[in-house]
């Protein structure tokens, strides 16, 4: 299996790449988002050929992502997600429901990262 | 230009067994636009890597669905042994390979059953759900489980199959296949038919790409997209087609299914003649310390497990990408130019599990 590489880019670099991604003939297999202690990490996936492109950028909850959905139409699913569950704003999504995709009991439930016990595993 | 009025489809309708609702803008009796909406039965599955350790957080991936069950449990298994870099014994990955394919045969077989019961023909649903319980029967008799089977761990399998079940397994699979022929014969050959899938909801090669789609609505387009190409778990030792079609209608894409019942049950018997004696699980000990994407094919396509671990024994993340996810932008697009009257069968033609799409 091949080896994966997630690389680094910067906020203002989202769209260019996406762009870029679009050109070379990548389809857009998804957008996830993780919170990494007050840190949101986002991963932007594309595949040609079974290979993978990807890209991360880290944030902050006060910053605003731009939409890709102006290269990729089908990025509004991802980028509302993203929203709803973390609470981070995108900006220019083709498709926005302004918070209702997704009809949460609580606002933006993965922005809330739950207190373990213990870091050992049972089959240690 | 006629008057535009917008018609609500769903969340509750008789073609959908889940909730998604579509916001039909309509001019005449024909769709100009649609807004989809789900999140009805979000669960936050994915949230559980928090409170469950990574080797008991399998039988929650699993549970995301409850069709393609074991492809998740797999897929997600995977992605862990990526991670930790085991070599997993290969009697357990053909065995993996032989039940992810009684999968796809159950999951074909329900759709077809459903497809035909959206356009009225109910023997044919009873006769493709009657076959289905042949599948639904061995993954019972091998795993203990007709929906949810509980048998990929990390490592491995918790089951064996014994060569004579095997054999078993193959006469019954062999002896299905003339009833699996008079079955699809009805959906590739039958005038009704062609008249209701002909030409609907066509979803052009290009579009298809650019917006994502996946699985036998990809294939149904003429893109050989399958991640079973890859080869992974026993796959790479195993010859085998894409199915494709090119016409992108909803002919194509039931016919894409209709004949990758066959491709199944030929990956599953040359599984039968080459699977190596063997150990089926190995011990696993530590936890994950990485990330990784683990890709497989799911009956409704592409599945993606980002799985994320930090050495600890919860992981940092999981999240899943399901296929019906990914085909909701090709559903808008293929809708936008068909009768109200064939919005039904257009949006069942994707297959659309909602319980995946929402984990």
């Amino acid at each position: 299996m091949a080896a994966q590489v997630i690389t680094p880019i910067g906020v203002g670099d989202v769209v260019s790449k996406a762009g870029q991604a679009k050109k070379d003939g990548y389809r857009l297999v998804q957008i996830g988002c993780t919170k990494i202690g007050d840190d949101f990490e986002i991963i932007y996936v594309y595949d040609k050929d079974f290979t993978l492109l990807s890209y991360r950028i880290t944030v902050k909850e006060d910053v605003v992502i731009p939409s890709i959905s102006s290269e990729y139409f089908g990025a509004f699913v991802y980028e509302n997600e993203i929203h709803d569950l973390y609470g981070l704003h995108v900006s220019g999504i083709n498709i926005d429901f302004k918070g209702t995709f997704y009809k949460t009991a609580i606002k933006h439930p993965f922005n809330v990262t739950i207190t373990k016990e213990g870091d050992s595993c049972q089959n240690k | 230009m006629s008057k535009q009025i917008t018609v609500p489809f769903g969340p509750q309708h008789p073609v959908l067994p889940e909730p998604l609702h579509l916001d039909l803008v309509l001019e005449d009796e024909t769709v100009v636009d649609v807004i989809p909406s789900i999140g009805y039965v979000h669960r936050g599955l994915e949230k559980l890597v928090e409170k469950r350790e990574y080797t008991e957080y399998v039988f929650i991936a699993e549970r995301i669905c409850g069709i393609c069950s074991f492809i998740h449990s797999q897929t997600y298994v995977q992605g862990i042994e990526q991670i930790m870099g085991l070599e997993v014994p290969e009697r357990a990955t053909y065995l993996r390979t032989i039940w992810g394919e009684y999968s796809r045969l159950h999951s074909h077989l329900l759709w077809l059953g459903l497809f035909a019961d959206s356009m009225g023909f109910e023997s044919v649903f009873m006769n493709a759900w009657r076959l289905r319980e042949h599948i639904l029967d061995d993954l019972e008799a091998t795993t203990g489980g007709r929906v949810i089977q509980g048998v990929c761990k990390v490592g491995g399998v918790r089951k064996d199959i014994t060569p004579e079940k095997l054999d078993e397994m193959l006469k019954g699979l062999r002896g299905m296949e003339h009833e699996l022929n008079d079955l699809t014969n009805v959906f590739l050959n039958d005038s009704s038919m062609k008249h209701r899938l002909r030409g609907v909801g066509v979803l052009k090669k290009e579009d298809a790409y650019v917006l994502g789609a996946v699985g036998p609505t990809a294939r149904g387009s003429g893109l050989a997209i399958d991640i079973r190409s890859t080869g992974y778990g026993a796959l790479g030792k195993i010859n085998f087609k894409p199915v494709v079609e090119y016409d992108g209608d909803c002919y194509a894409r039931c016919a894409v299914r209709a004949k990758e019942m066959f491709t199944s049950i030929d990956i599953i018997e040359q599984c039968i003649k080459k699977i190596p004696d063997g150990p089926v699980d190995m011990k696993v000990t530590g936890a994950p310390d990485g990330e990784y994407f683990s890709r497989t094919e799911q009956p409704r396509g592409e599945v993606i497990h980002y799985i994320k671990g930090n050495g600890k024994k919860n992981l940092v993340r999981h999240r899943v990408r399901t296929p019906t996810f990914t085909n909701i932008p090709p559903l808008v697009t293929l809708l936008k130019g068909v009768d109200l009257a064939d919005v039904p069968v257009v949006v069942l033609s994707i297959d659309p599990c909602i319980g995946c799409a929402e984990r």
